[in-house]
């Protein structure tokens, strides 16, 4: 019962990662209609980022998150308006192999600077933990978990409180619509990918804290996302954070319970049994042509 | 062509030219494969690889628990594999589409990766990361590889006759008609079941069969080959989107170009780093310049030539009614 409890808590901390990282998913399927397969190479770039500046400036990593934020903001603002704003007239299609060109190409990158060794980033209280009624509580872990939390808030408010929100959801309502009533919708389209390239490099930083990484990290990262915006309904914030927190939650409890080898399996069960019964995932709305 | 194709072993070519030969089969099979699914049917999907992978493994499954021999029986093998892959695929099927368009993109995807950590995982029977080992064929060295170049040569040839047959029935209107609207298909009475189910089989059948006659050739077949998510499923779809999806012969070219391409970078970049550059920089190429592939491409031009060579042809021809000459007899040229 202690082991499930503890197994609990650190699935649930995971879960706020991965649900950041896969905020930046919703978005950009929200407002361009594609899925963004460059979205896991993204968090790695964020990591080797913060592995960079903690290695050479001895930067701490939750700092360095001001760093990897703009920066890949500015990489994901300048991808868009350079490959993906040409194949708009088809994008439906042709950005699926396109974005994951972006993905190979970047891994690519990533692994003439850096190299395909594991990677990790070691802080002084990498291993330090509180205690809180007899469970352990990382604080890597912990912190990670608030300053996701405190993201998603602030894209929250990002899009339902400004004028660039509004046009985000206007875009993602209707297109035609959001252009006829005068809002850029290349422009809201190019700052939403950027913007879902920059959660991603905030993720990244605290991805890096918590595991190891190579180049090819994103391979698996992706497919995670992926499945965990299909398990929660694709374009629904709610159901990415409640996909984000089943994937880290079953994975931990498995992993504490049974073995790190099957550790991945019960979240595909659920997977298939949910596009079963409901296969415009927990929290997807059933709108024609759609699902 | 197909016939030009089999005597190509013939020319003296080496066998490392042979074996590029092979590999640009195998994907122009893929290829076509998946035009079945993703080019007529509409729905893009990312599974292909899955099939691929589910027929080299059983073929390699069939070596371990039935001596099949190793000289010419495994390719007589290699129908039984697709047709049993096919089978497979129906339930799959059944849960992929209960999703549409991007969502089944995802399942797809979902589906790779369940069966790769499977076949890492479920390690007494497929032998967890390294794999399973094939006997090796008792070919002489110096043809070795033109056997599995006749055999992939035949899987593709059936692979387009069952295209080429498909586009011209009922069955491939039907086909498109879901690409198009499905909703609007149903509407109006097309069981669209039916052309769902039989591409996506279709699809899973082929593959397999390339995956089996793929197995068979490396004798060896593990996890991160088979269930390549990262350079062959994404792979097979640049190679229908090069040629021009939904045409028939749009794989095989975009094969033709793509694969000896790939080989090249591989052969002479080396290493995975410049490699992977360049391979995303032919993605982008392709999707920038080529968008609609090279075979659809060309077909438009030719088209739009011909109408401009008609539309000059009828001007000079009202030009020629309306000159004072003919003035009375009113000619309407059309």
């Amino acid at each position: 019962m202690h082991l499930l409890v503890q197994a609990i808590i650190l699935g649930v901390l995971t879960g706020g990662l991965y649900a950041l990282m896969t905020s930046g998913l919703t978005l950009t399927f929200g407002t361009m209609r594609i899925i963004n397969m460059a979205q896991g190479v993204f968090v790695v770039c964020g990591a080797y980022i913060a592995f960079t500046l903690f290695n050479y400036l001895h930067i701490d990593p939750f700092l360095s998150i001001l760093v990897s934020t703009p920066l890949l903001f500015a990489i994901g603002f300048t991808l868009q308006t350079f490959l993906l704003k040409p194949i708009r007239h088809d994008a439906h299609r042709l950005s699926l192999l396109m974005t994951w060109a972006m993905a190979i190409g970047l891994e690519g990158i990533l692994s003439f600077i850096f190299g395909t060794d594991f990677r990790g980033i070691l802080t002084t209280y990498q291993n330090s933990s509180w205690t809180i009624a007899g469970y352990e509580i990382p604080v890597v872990r912990a912190l990670a978990f608030a300053l996701s939390v405190a993201i998603l808030v602030g894209m929250y408010l990002l899009l339902t409180r400004t004028k660039f929100g509004r046009s985000v959801r206007a875009v993602s309502q209707r297109e035609s619509a959001a252009k006829l009533l005068g809002v850029n919708t290349d422009r809201t389209a190019a700052l939403a990918f950027g913007l879902g390239a920059a959660t991603a490099g905030a993720a990244g930083a605290m991805f890096g804290l918590v595991s190891s990484f190579d180049p090819a990290s994103h391979y698996d990262l992706i497919g995670r996302l992926l499945a965990i915006c299909v398990i929660g309904g694709l374009g629904s914030n709610a159901g990415a954070i409640a996909g984000a927190v089943i994937l880290a939650l079953s994975e931990s409890v498995v992993q504490a319970e049974f073995s790190p080898a099957w550790s991945s399996v019960p979240f595909y069960v659920l997977l298939i049994i949910v596009l079963i019964a409901r296969p415009q995932g927990l929290f997807g709305v059933r709108t024609r042509g759609a699902i | 062509m197909i016939a030009l194709l089999a005597l190509f072993p013939f020319s003296g070519a080496e066998s490392w030219i042979v074996n590029i030969g092979i590999f640009t089969l195998m994907y122009a099979v893929l290829g076509s494969a998946w035009n079945l699914i993703g080019g007529y049917t509409g729905y893009v999907s990312l599974g292909s690889v899955a099939f691929f992978g589910l027929g080299a493994y059983g073929l390699a499954l069939t070596f371990q628990h039935i001596g099949i021999g190793n000289g010419f029986l495994p390719f007589a093998l290699v129908p039984l594999i697709g047709i049993a892959v096919a089978i497979i695929s129906l339930p799959i099927g059944w849960i992929a589409f209960r999703t549409r368009g991007l969502p089944f993109i995802i399942v797809t995807i979902s589906l790779v990766i369940i069966l790769q950590y499977m076949a890492l995982n479920l390690t007494d029977v497929t032998g967890g990361a390294p794999g399973l080992q094939v006997p090796q064929a008792p070919f002489p060295p110096g043809t070795y590889e033109e056997y599995f170049y006749w055999a992939m040569l035949v899987v593709f040839a059936v692979t387009l006759l069952a295209c080429a047959y498909v586009r011209r029935s009922r069955l491939g209107l039907m086909m498109f008609a879901v690409r198009e609207d499905e909703d609007k298909a149903r509407g109006l009475g097309v069981a669209t079941s039916v052309p769902k189910y039989a591409a996506f089989a279709g699809c899973a059948a082929f593959s397999a069969m390339a995956g089996a006659v793929w197995a068979y050739y490396l004798s060896t077949v593990y996890p991160q080959f088979a269930f390549d998510g990262e350079f062959l499923a994404m792979g097979i779809i640049l190679v229908a989107y090069l040629g021009g999806i939904g045409t028939l012969w749009g794989p095989f070219v975009g094969a033709l170009i793509l694969t000896p391409a790939q080989q090249y970078f591989a052969y002479s970049l080396g290493g995975s780093q410049l490699y992977l550059i360049a391979y995303a920089a032919v993605f982008i190429v392709v999707m920038l310049f080529l968008p609609r592939g090279v075979m659809t491409t060309f077909a438009d031009r030719a088209l739009r030539r011909s109408r401009r060579r008609k539309q000059v042809v009828e001007e000079l021809a009202t030009a020629e009614s309306e000159s004072p000459r003919d003035a009375p007899s009113p000619v309407v040229a059309r």
